[in-house]
């Protein structure tokens, strides 16, 4: 691994982002414009609107980070840019985290456009601070690069890739307490939640919103987000092959 | 003159059918070794082998010494693949300039080699905008970065106008006087005199293996086309008994 040749590859990625207008606009809008949406839904400002809107905020750059590597990583297989870079000095990992650095600089800003839209324009309130909420969203798009880049290796075609969204997003979302509290699931739904990143994620918000000082439980969940993320990007390494039949 | 690759039995199977049927076959160092046969004889196939990309079932594939797809050649050996592997979505600068560094070189060599394909006045174009010939030469510019001991090339010339086709085959010959290894393939026949050596495959088999000069000498014909089809015929009645016992 070289930190010259990750840098290069972030830096790659986001160029080509950037000579994509339309996506970076649909990135910086959308989550703001969902979580408005959701303001108006629960009408207007309120403890309901707190809850869901600050679990939002760590499953919007979740499930469209996921979506966003899953194409790009199909892209470079099928347009034969990955079997080229694979017969050069660069390393597998190298391309993985250059991916999972540049698309979390996109979700940092992403997420500090939806956090800020959340608390100054549409009146969240949470006991914990703004800042770590921004923390925790970027380590959720880490999470979302990361499987991307693992389930793409599974797909051959974009129809296959947008496939897994159901596959490996929703579950995640059904079971993170988000819908039902997790403590009122029965024992086996539990288990599973227990095993989805998700449910760490969103436990770790939670945290924020209750309490005004990090805690320990927040920083344990964070640490459960960010050690899946680097173990979906080395089973990820595991499924990139320089060889191919 | 030393082999700069060296392919002994190569036998290789794609989506469980024989592409290869044990190829042997050399290229010595510093020549422009032309890969000729028409589609679906597994030029694409043996190229893959040769830049160690490809599995394959028996055989082995040497490139300066060292085993095909080793970790040291990684800088070594420049490969364009037949479809134009670059991102459609980047100028054909940031393209260049993004393989160059992956072999540790700065912006001044990704100049050259974009000069070097005639493509400066389109550095600044997306890839995507520009014509399929123009896009093979973006492709081209990423390999020929740090000058490699050794140039895969798979179809470089398809598409090309006439005037730069020749540019390209003098380029391809002033990198091999400079110490490059070239393999370039093509269904082209007409650029089979071009080459310092020749490669014929069809159906997955060497059909010849010589200099152009050695080849015409052979079978008494100037036309390569010719030499090539009078070739094939002959090996045809040699094999056709063996076929038929099996």
């Amino acid at each position: 691994m070289s930190v010259r040749i990750t840098l290069a590859t972030a830096g790659r990625i986001l160029r080509q982002l950037r000579h994509d207008r339309r996506t970076v606009a649909l990135l910086l809008v959308v989550p703001a414009a969902l979580l408005s949406l959701l303001y108006f839904m629960y009408d207007n400002a309120g403890p309901t609107f707190d809850r869901i809107a600050l679990i939002m905020l760590g499953v919007f750059p979740f499930v469209i980070m996921f979506l966003v590597t899953s194409i790009a990583m199909l892209r470079e297989r099928t347009t034969g840019t990955l079997e080229r870079l694979l017969t050069t000095p660069l390393a597998k990992l190298d391309l993985l985290f250059g991916y999972g650095l540049a698309f979390s600089l996109a979700a940092a800003v992403q997420a500090s456009v939806a956090v800020g839209a959340a608390y100054w324009l549409l009146g969240l309130s949470t006991n914990g601070g703004a800042g770590i909420v921004v923390v925790i969203a970027v380590v959720n798009a880490v999470l979302g690069v990361a499987l991307g880049l693992f389930c793409s290796a599974f797909a051959h075609t974009e129809f296959q890739a947008v496939q897994f969204l159901p596959v490996v997003v929703v579950p995640q979302l059904l079971l993170c307490g988000l819908f039902v509290p997790r403590g009122q699931m029965s024992g086996w739904l539990q288990g599973v939640s227990d095993a989805l990143p998700l449910s760490y994620a969103v436990e770790a918000l939670m945290q924020v919103g209750a309490h005004p000082n990090p805690t320990m439980t927040m920083w344990r969940d964070l640490l459960v987000v960010a050690g899946a993320a680097v173990l979906a990007l080395v089973m990820a390494a595991a499924t990139l092959r320089r060889r191919t039949g | 003159m030393e082999d700069a690759i060296q392919v002994r039995d190569l036998v290789v199977d794609r989506g469980g059918r024989r592409v290869l049927h044990g190829i042997s076959c050399a290229v010595p160092a510093g020549c422009v070794a032309g890969l000729l046969g028409p589609s679906g004889s597994g030029k694409t196939t043996l190229i893959r082998a040769v830049v160690g990309v490809q599995i394959v079932v028996s055989g082995t594939v040497t490139v300066l010494g060292r085993a095909a797809g080793a970790a040291e050649l990684r800088h070594a050996v420049g490969y364009v693949t037949q479809a134009p592997s670059v991102y459609a979505d980047l100028s054909v600068r940031e393209n260049v300039r993004y393989f160059a560094a992956l072999h540790g070189l700065g912006a001044a060599e990704a100049g050259r080699a974009i000069d070097d394909v005639g493509l400066k006045p389109a550095a600044s174009q997306l890839v995507g905008n520009l014509s399929g010939g123009q896009r093979s030469r973006a492709s081209l510019a990423c390999a020929m970065l740090g000058r490699p001991g050794v140039l895969v090339l798979d179809e470089p010339t398809v598409g090309q106008d006439p005037v730069l086709r020749a540019d390209l085959w003098g380029k391809f010959h002033d990198l091999a006087d400079a110490g490059t290894t070239l393999l370039v393939s093509s269904h082209v026949m007409d650029e089979a005199g071009r080459c310092d050596r020749l490669l014929l495959i069809r159906e997955g088999r060497l059909v010849a293996d010589d200099t152009p000069a050695a080849i015409r000498a052979a079978t008494a014909t100037d036309d390569l086309e010719a030499a090539f089809l009078q070739m094939i015929r002959e090996q045809e009645t040699e094999h056709a008994p063996q076929e038929a016992t099996r």
